[in-house]
This record gives C-alpha cells, structure tokens and sequence, in this order.
C-alpha cells in the first residue's frame, strides 16, 4: 500500500486520516451517519404515531419484558465500551489486542441480537405479530431496523478483523477499524433512543 | 386598489371566456355563486393583483436590459459590476412587503372559512354527510332522513354544512362554483361549509383521484327555494324507494351508477370510521 | 398447461396493439444493439471503456443518456395522454390506460428525467469546476449510475411485465394500498424508486464530500462557481430529504408484501402519513432538481452576459435560505386534507417566504445581464427564456400558497400548469442550456447553433401553447387524471389548443435530437478547450478532458478566476511541463454486477417471490465483501502518458 503521505509540516494526524483516501472516506462515512439519523428519525415519528393504535391486538404494556430489555441494553452500552477500546489498541498499533477487542464487541453484539431473536419470537407466539396493529407493525420495523444495521455490523466486523488479522495495521485497515467504530457507536446511540422512546414509554404510557 | 383590480380581472376574464367559446357558468371559480367562493375569489384577485405587480415590473426590466445590453458594443459594459448594496436591499424589501400583503388576508381567510357563512338573516345551518365511494357520490340528509346518489338537493341562501367521508380511497369534494373543496377520507371526517346565492344547478366534481372511474364522478348540486326545497322533500318521502341494507352495500361495489334517491337512509350510517384501531382518547380530528 | 398459460398471460401485459409493438420494438432494437455490438467487436471496448469506467466525466456523460431516453418515454406518455384529451369522450385510451400513462409520466419525468439528468451535469461539471480529479469516491459514483439505471430499467419493464404502477406518481394510500390495487405495478414503483433512491443518497454524500474536500488550493467556499454551490446545497437537501423517501416505500413496500399495517386504516395506520412523508421528501426533491438549475442560469449568464455574477453573496445565501425553507413546506401539498387552520396558516407562510429569496435570484440575474455585453447564444437564450416562463410558474406558486384559494386551485389543471412552468421552465430548460453549454466539453464539438435556435423557439413557444391554457381550465373546474371529460363546460378549446401545444414541443425534441447527429457529424470541433471564453475551471483544460482533468491543479485568487488567469497569462501553469505521475482509481466492473443483482432481486420482490429477492440481497452482499478485500484499486498514470496526451492538445510546452 503506497501511502501518499506527506509528514512534513503537518501536525500529528493519526494513521487512519494519515492519507487523503482514508480522511475522505470517514468523512464521508460521517455524511452517511447524518442520512441514516434522518432514516431512524422518520421510523421513530412513524412509531410515536402509531403507540396507541393497538387495533383490539397486544399494547406495550403487556408485551415488553423490562428484563429481557435491560439486558440487551447493558450489552450494547458494553459492546460500545470495547469497540472504543480495540480504537485505541489500533491507534497504538496493537494488531493482536485490536483484533481481540473487536471480537469481543462481535460476541456481545451476537448476545443483543440472540436477545432480539428471542423477544420477537416470544411475541409472535403470544400472537403479536408484523400483521396485528399498525402499533406493532411500526414496532418491528424500527426495533427491527435497529437489529438489521446491528447484524450487518457483525458482519463487517468480521470482514475487517480477516483483514487486520492478513495484513496488519495500515493505512487502510485502520481506517476501517475506525469506521466500524463510528458506525457500533452510531448503534448505540440510536439504541438509547429506542430504549427511551419504545420500552421506557412503552411501559409508562 | 382591490376594486380596479377585480374589475381589471373581471374584464380579463371576460375576454378570456369568449375567446375560448362559451364556459359553462355553473363551474366557475372566477364566477362564484356564494359566500365562500367568493370571498376565495376576492383573495385571488388580491393575489393575482400583486402578482401581476411583480410581473410587470420583472418583465420591463427584463425587457429593458435585453435592449440596452444586446448591442455588439456595449458602451455601458462593465465586467466588473458585481454588486449594489442598495438594489440588493430594494428587491429584498419588495418581495417581503408583498408577502405581508398577501399573508394577513390568506390568514385571516383561513380562519374565517372554518365558520359559517353569514347570512342576511341567521339562518339555521343544515348538514349534509357525503360518503365518496368507488364511483359514485352519496348524499344523506340526516334531519330529512333521505339518501340521494351522485346529485344534492340543498336550500338557497342558508350555510350548509357537509361533512366529508370516504369508502375506500381518499378523494376531494369540489364544487367551484359554490367554494374550495375538502378530502374526504375513509379515517377521519372533515367539515366543509358551502352556500349558495341563488336556486341554480351547480356541478361538482371529485378532485382526488381514485382509480378506473374517477373521471365520471360528476354531481350536482341543485340550490332550491326555502319553499322548493320542502316540496322537494315531501316528494322524496312519498315517492322514492327506501334504502335497504342491501341496496346500500349495492351501491358500494366498485362501479358507476346514474342518479339515484330514496326516502330512507340504512342503518349503516356510511361512515367507514373504523376507530377501533385507535385508542384515541378524546383526540378530536378535522376542521370543526 | 393451463397454469403455464395463465401464469405467462400475467406475466406479459397483453390486450393492447400498443404493447405489442413495443415489445416487438423492443426486442428488435436488443437484437440491433447485440448485433452492431458484435460485428464491429465492440464488446470489450464497451466494456472496459464505459460500463466499468469510474471516470465522473464518463458516468455524466451516461447519465445524461439515459435521462434523454427517459424523456423520450416520458414526453410519449404526455403525447398519449395529450392525444386522449384533445377531444371530448375520446377512446383513444381507455381508463385503465390512461391511469397508467399519468403514473409512469410523473414518475419517470421527476425521477429518472429531471434527477439524472441534473446529476449528470453534476459530474460533468464539478469536478472540472473545483480543480479536481475526479469526484471523492469514484466507484461510488459508478454505484449510484448503475443504481439509478437498474431502478429505471426495473420501472420501464412493467411496461411489458406484469401492468404498470396506476396510483399517480403520489402514490397516496389506500388508493395504492394492496387492497384497492393488487397488481404488481405499485411493487414496480416502489421497488423501481428505492433501488434508484439509494444510488441518489449515496451522490449527495458523494458530491458534498468532494465540495467540501477536494477544491483546488485558494479555492475558498466563496470563491467557488455558483453552479458548484448549487450542487452543494442539493447535496445537503438530497442527504436529509432522501433517507425519507427510503422509508416510506419501504413502509408501503412492507405492507404490500408482508401485509403489515402502516397505512391500513382498519388495523389503525393513517393513509395520512403516507402523504406526510411523501411530501417531506417530496418538497425538498423540487428543490433538488431546480436549485442545480439556478446554478446552470447563473453560470451561463453570467459567461454569455461577459461580466461576473451579479450579488454573488446573495446569491448563495438566497440559496441556503430556499434549502431550509423547502423542509417546512410539505403541508402545502395537501391544505385540503384537513390539518386545521393553525397549521395551515403556518405553512401559507413559509410557502410564500421562498418567494424572498427566489426574487433576489431573478433580480441578481437580471442585474448580471444589466452592464453587459450580451451574446444570445442558444444555451443564453434557455437561460433567458427561464426568467419570463419560471416567474410565471413562482409567482402561481405564491398564489397556490394562499390556503384557502388553494381550495379552488388544489388538483385543478391550474396546479398542472404550475410546476410544469417551475420543473419545465425551470429544470428542463436548465437541462437544455447546461447541455448545449458543456457539450463541447462532453464530447469536443459544439452543437450547431441554428439548429439548436430552432429547437429552443419551437419548444418554448409550445411549451406556452401547451399550458398557459391550463390555467384557465383548471379554473373551470377540470381536474387532473382525468382521463376523458364531457363536452358543453367550455373546457373543448383549451384543451385542443394544449394538445397542439404538446406536440409543438415533441417537435421541438426532435430538432434537437437531429441537432445531436448533424453535430456529431458536421459540427464545428473545439480545440481550443474553451469555446465560450469561459469563465470558470472547466474551460482550463481540453475539450474532452483528459482522464486526469488537469496535469498540474490550479492555484486560486479570486471568483471566476480562469477569466482573471487568461488576462494575466497564468492559465499555461496548469498544462506546464515537467509533470509528476497522477493517482487515479482503477476501473472496476462490481458497480455494474451489483447493480444487475440489486435488479434481480427487485424483481422477485415484484412478484413477491421472496427467494428471488433473497437471491439479489445474498448477490449485493458478496459484491461488498468483494470489495472490501480489494487492495489494488488506483493506479498512476506515468508521467510520459501526460506528456503524450499534452502535446495532442497542443498544450505540451
């Protein structure tokens, strides 16, 4: 990888912007973000609509299980915890601590969907389905958007720590590590949302 | 101002009908026959007045400096104009006092048109539920306790209220000639207030569109006298067919019909209000 | 046997002459492009030239061709439907036709005419403009062309697979619902849109990127071309207004194929919302299409004027201004809907607000053309034939704001006439002097300039023709999607003198296709690379540009700075040996197989055979695995290729 790098008279950058191609694309990962909170925002406005609009079928309150939820939540604050530490081992340059933390975020990431599985089963077998109410209908989709960025970052996780585990750390592998953890941390943020304005108000209201 | 304006307009309008052969004058919103669609016509021509303002005055310049600068030399040309602060705070200034002089009347009219309108003297209003269907257009009386299909029979000079509902998809109750129009939906019922000067036959016409039929969803409206309108109904109730349940869900299938009345309304009140979806919880909907 | 039969009566629309000699057409002209393809062994030179090519001024150059075959389909659509309404209880289409001809119009002309096409200049011009290279990420740029071309071709094919979309381009709930419109035509629209969607989402994030990081040194924000600014502000709209759109086709798309409940009122979705949401991403998406046209106006006429932007502050706040604007207007769409007279005030307002900033962009023009030295070249006279024919079309905008006219005006021919006065007079004619002004840059030969008059007097003169009438019979009650009306409401004359009108600019059309031939043919060559006496980057390098735009990139001073270069003798630095290898992506041929993976399992989605749509996901995911372990994407061009290419431009010194 010939990185065009110029260390001259520039102040100390970190290896992932160290070439123009990385400091690019996180800013363009950043842009990808904003489009993505606009996405969630309009799930969540539809879902906010639509809470009281049971349609005779299962409300919130009888649904959501306060421990299941809990726990998932607990995971991902985790989860985002060692993300943000294999980040720092990458910027150290600690290839074997980066790809260990990474895998420890995957696994806690496998736990919250397990859990995610598990509660939307359980609801479908209480008869709560996609089909009952608009109120469940928005419910899946934007809990379930939330889990299907979760399951595609897992995947990506595990592209990248192929990649770190082949060819080290480097321009570009660090610049990956460092966006897979804009994009857990991005996770996370959303889920505190959805913890706040699905369950917390689910069970209030 | 607004006067010569609306006789400007007027004159224009005028023109423009009998250059393009005769308009039919029973569904016309720059010929209104009410309360509501003429006080929507006097705040189309105060906007049409304005806009015509910033026309005329876009065009002249326009016109203007086509002619002055098209020359092959120029001896104005200036490649470095770039820029006058004074102009540039005039035609910042024009546009937003012309839209405060359009704004206060669109506000105040927005608010007005929620209300009857005003009689000469106050007159009871009587209400009208109009269901919108796949393709046709019903029309129940509830104080009379008829039912009429693709045309409404309703006293001159006093407010009616219709209140709008759907089965099936969303369309627009429009009359021009007696006002704006209104959606009527299948999730929520709207008001909308109308009233005619005089008897006449008004049209109306669906503006949302629905599917295969839509284009024939033609009705009229048919203003009668006070004294009309009664016989009108006595009429109804003694020679019109009733409404069964059956006739009615009849009716509802997808399709055209012609004309139809009856002298009872069914059970089923037309409404597709199907709240139970909803735990609304006294939330109130629609313009009231 | 039967079921075979059943199944492929179906599948194939069928029952009209019409269809049939489309089909017959179509795969006459596949069998023609297959053919020539082959003869004269142009496979891989299509290959590797076009399909895999990264290049934006390639990709601009292939959007700008698709969005003319899109507005050839589209305007046939208006042709159609012009032709059924010309008389009185004509049966030249019947209902169900019809209905499908305004849906696929509206769509097609918005979506995959007006956005490509606009986007297509983007990537022509941009880079060019800001002194770079290439656009920030050039195979996602090839991604979001391929994208937009799979959409289309997936929306294009229910015209002979499976029925057309019906509901309007609105799409409003319940009407598109399954229940009142079963078919697979709605899926087309949906799926069709989103596919195209996400390609558009990904060059806002592209272009913004490339604006904000890539300009050439000196090139201060305030110092960039007005065009580029326009394309900067859409980007932020198409970033925030996109995602929208996104979700709610895929909410409609769930409850079509999984028959959930965002927008069934029995099980307590709102139809509302639907419109909510269209709208949100709706307003903002005319914005998207007529702020990059405001760039073109400007660049133009400020070139063709021979003097600098008039009020260049004012024009990018005007700007910013009408971007913010624009997302808190979605309720004007539907006044009549009920929302009550607080909201609808509220939106009255902000409605007509847009009207400040818009009318110091037509007088900061009109000021530009003020003092100068004006040349009525064809691309000058699009621009200036906007100015008369948008203001007509604003101004009727500020008239539709007024909420309680717009009870008389809403879903009349007036509304009609109105945004084909912005999104014609406005985009098209935009589209149409952005053409003519690049094209030499396109393709290194200008368009004939008679002929190019010709076209513009006759399809301006028939774009009036066609709907100043419409005003008046919208006012006389006809309302839009009607597919035919009765005769005696004095709607007879209008409407024939509109439909003469329409043909009027399918003429003009095709004196400007023909001009596009003789040109390439006969047409005067540019070798100077600057035709016009430009006055920004663009005409700083030959005509083509070559792979790279620019063997060394240019300092900045100033506003339109290649005006002052040319004056002072700087403008030689740029081409200026000894030259330094360039970095540039490789080619690569996943954008397009993507892409033919993102169509296949769109189609299954379609026809509801989830495992076809399961197929294309599976086939989308291995091509971004693919690349995300690719290494070797770039390469350098050696600096004896720049010096070889150079001295064919006569630059090499």
């Amino acid at each position: 990888m010939a990185a065009v790098t110029n260390h001259n008279n520039k102040p100390y950058e970190p290896l992932e912007y160290s070439t123009e191609e990385g400091s690019l694309r996180i800013f363009g990962f950043w842009l990808f973000l904003a489009a993505d909170m606009v996405l969630f925002a309009c799930l969540f406005a539809t879902y906010l609509m639509y809470i009281h609009h049971t349609a005779g079928g299962p409300s919130s309150k009888e649904l959501f299980e306060v421990k299941d939820f809990m726990i998932e939540t607990v995971d991902l604050l985790v989860s985002s915890f060692t993300c943000g530490l294999a980040t720092l081992e990458m910027r150290r340059g600690n290839k074997k601590a980066t790809i260990a933390w990474l895998i420890v975020t995957l696994i806690l990431g496998l736990v919250f969907i397990g859990f995610e599985v598990k509660e939307f089963t359980g609801m479908v077998q209480e008869g709560a389905t996609l089909q009952t109410s608009a109120f469940l209908t928005s419910f899946f989709i934007l809990v379930g958007t939330h889990g299907c960025h979760v399951s595609i970052g897992i995947l990506w996780m595990l592209c990248i720590i192929a990649q770190l585990a082949t060819r080290g750390i480097n321009a570009q592998t660090a610049r990956k590590v460092f966006i897979i953890g804009l994009y857990w941390h991005f996770l996370d943020v959303i889920w505190i949302f959805l913890f706040t304005a699905v369950y917390l108000t689910g069970l209030v209201l | 101002m607004k006067k010569i304006g609306l006789k400007l307009f007027a004159a224009l309008t005028l023109l423009l009908v009998a250059l393009t052969g005769c308009a039919a004058d029973n569904q016309n919103v720059l010929n209104p026959q009410g309360p509501v669609a003429r006080t929507q016509f006097h705040l189309i021509v105060w906007s049409f007045v304005l806009m015509a303002i910033v026309v005329l005055g876009v065009f002249i310049i326009f016109v203007v400096v086509l002619v002055k600068n098209g020359k092959k030399n120029n001896p104005n040309y200036d490649p470095e104009d770039d820029g006058n602060v004074k102009l540039e705070i005039t035609w910042t200034v024009i546009p937003i006092i012309i839209v405060i002089l359009l704004a206060i009347p669109t506000v105040k009219t927005t608010y007005d048109l929620e209300k009857p309108p005003k009689t000469a003297e106050a007159k009871t209003p009587m209400t009208i539920v109009v269901t919108s269907a796949d393709w046709k257009w019903i029309f129940r009386y509830p104080e009379q306790n008829i039912e009429t299909v693709n045309y409404v029979t309703i006293p001159a000079d006093r407010p009616i209220k219709f209140e709008l509902q759907a089965k099936g998809a969303m369309n627009s109750f429009w009359v021009p000639s007696l006002g704006g129009q209104a959606y009527t939906m299948p999730n929520m019922q709207m008001s909308l207030w109308l009233q005619a000067d005089h008897p006449g036959d008004y049209i109306g016409r669906g503006a949302n569109f629905t599917g295969k039929g839509f284009a024939h969803m033609q009705f009229n409206v048919i203003a009668k006298s006070d004294k009309d309108f009664n016989k009108w109904v006595q009429h109804v109730k003694s020679t019109a067919p009733r409404l069964t349940e059956e006739k009615y869900n009849e009716i509802l299938k997808p399709g055209t019909v012609g004309r139809m009345t009856f002298s009872s309304t069914p059970k089923d009140d037309g409404a597709d209000l199907d709240m139970s979806g909803m735990d609304m919880g006294g939330m109130h909907h629609g313009k009231h | 046997m039967e079921n075979i039969k059943h199944f492929l009566g179906n599948f194939f629309v069928t029952g009209e002459p019409m269809i049939y000699m489309a089909d017959v057409a179509i795969v006459l002209v596949s069998l023609g492009i297959i053919f020539v393809l082959t003869y004269f062994k142009k496979w891989k030179w299509l290959w590797k030239e076009w399909l895999t090519t990264v290049d934006a001024k390639k990709i601009g150059i292939m959007y700008i061709i698709a969005a003319l075959l899109m507005l050839f389909r589209g305007g046939v659509d208006a042709l159609l439907m012009r032709t059924q309404l010309a008389l009185p209880n004509l049966h030249f289409l019947d209902s169900q036709h019809y209905n499908e001809i305004f849906t696929t119009h509206g769509t097609i002309m918005i979506l995959f005419m007006a956005m490509p096409f606009i986007i297509g200049l983007f990537n022509i011009a941009v880079p060019l403009q800001i002194g770079a290279r290439d656009v920030a990420f050039p195979f996602l740029n090839a991604v979001s062309f391929w994208l937009f071309f799979a959409g289309a071709m997936l929306f294009n094919l229910s015209f002979v697979i499976g029925g057309s979309p019906d509901a309007g381009w609105t799409s409003y709930t319940p009407l598109a619902g399954k229940e009142l419109d079963p078919g697979v035509g709605e899926n087309y629209y949906l799926l069709g849109l989103q596919i195209a969607g996400i390609g558009t989402l990904a060059t806002g994030v592209n272009f913004f990127t490339t604006i904000i990081k890539m300009r050439a040194p000196g090139m201060s924000l305030m110092k960039m071309p007005m065009f580029t600014w326009s394309v900067l502000v859409t980007s932020v709209i198409i970033m925030f207004a996109f995602p929208v759109l996104t979700v709610a086709l895929a909410m409609l798309t769930i409850d079509r194929l999984f028959d959930a409940h965002f927008f069934t009122v029995a099980a307590g979705g709102q139809p509302m919302q639907w419109a909510n949401l269209f709208w949100i991403w709706g307003h903002p998406e005319v914005y998207i299409v007529i702020l990059p046209a405001f760039g073109v106006f400007s660049e133009v006429i400020a070139t063709f004027s021979r003097k600098k932007l008039f009020g260049y502050h004012a024009m990018v706040f005007s700007m910013v201004a009408i971007s913010v604007l624009g997302f808190i207007t979605w309720v004007h769409h539907f006044f009549t809907m009920g929302a009550g007279p607080g909201v609808n005030s509220f939106f009255s307002l902000s409605t007509m607000l847009i009207a400040i900033p818009t009318g110091v962009k037509v007088f900061n023009w009109l000021f530009t053309l003020n003092k100068g030295k004006i040349q009525f070249t064809t691309a000058m006279l699009w621009a200036l034939a906007f100015i008369p024919n948008f203001l007509i079309g604003g101004l009727t905008g500020v008239m539709l704001a007024v909420a309680p006219a717009d009870y008389q005006y809403h879903n009349s021919y007036f509304l009609i006439s109105h945004f084909h006065y912005v999104l014609i007079g406005g985009t098209v004619f935009a589209a149409f002097a952005g053409l003519t002004y690049w094209w030499p840059k396109m393709f290194g030969h200008i368009l004939n300039e008679r002929l190019g008059k010709w076209a513009f007097w006759v399809f301006m003169i028939s774009f009036n023709v066609c709907f100043l009438p419409m005003y008046l019979v919208g006012l006389l009650g006809m309302t839009r999607r009607m597919y035919t009306y009765p005769a005696g409401l004095g709607w007879t004359s209008l409407n024939l003198i509109e439909t003469i009108g329409a043909f009027g600019m399918g003429l003009g059309f095709i004196i400007m296709v023909y001009n596009i031939y003789w040109s390439a043919r006969y047409g005067e060559r540019d070798t100077t690379g600057d035709p016009w006496d430009g006055r920004t980057l663009e005409w700083a390098t030959t005509s083509p540009a070559p792979e790279y735009n620019f063997a060394h990139i240019p300092t900045i001073q100033q506003v339109d700075d290649f005006y002052y270069m040319k004056k002072e003798g700087r403008q030689k630095e740029i081409s200026k040996a000894p030259y330094k290898p360039i970095h540039m992506p490789n080619n690569s041929g996943v954008p397009i197989i993507m892409a033919v993976f993102f169509f296949i399992g769109g189609f299954g989605l379609v026809f509801e055979w989830i495992w076809m749509g399961i197929l294309g996901g599976i086939g989308v995911l291995a091509c971004m695995l693919y690349r995300s372990f690719e290494t070797h994407d770039h390469h350098y061009i050696p600096v004896d290729e720049i010096e070889r290419t150079e001295r064919e431009a006569g630059r090499f010194s």
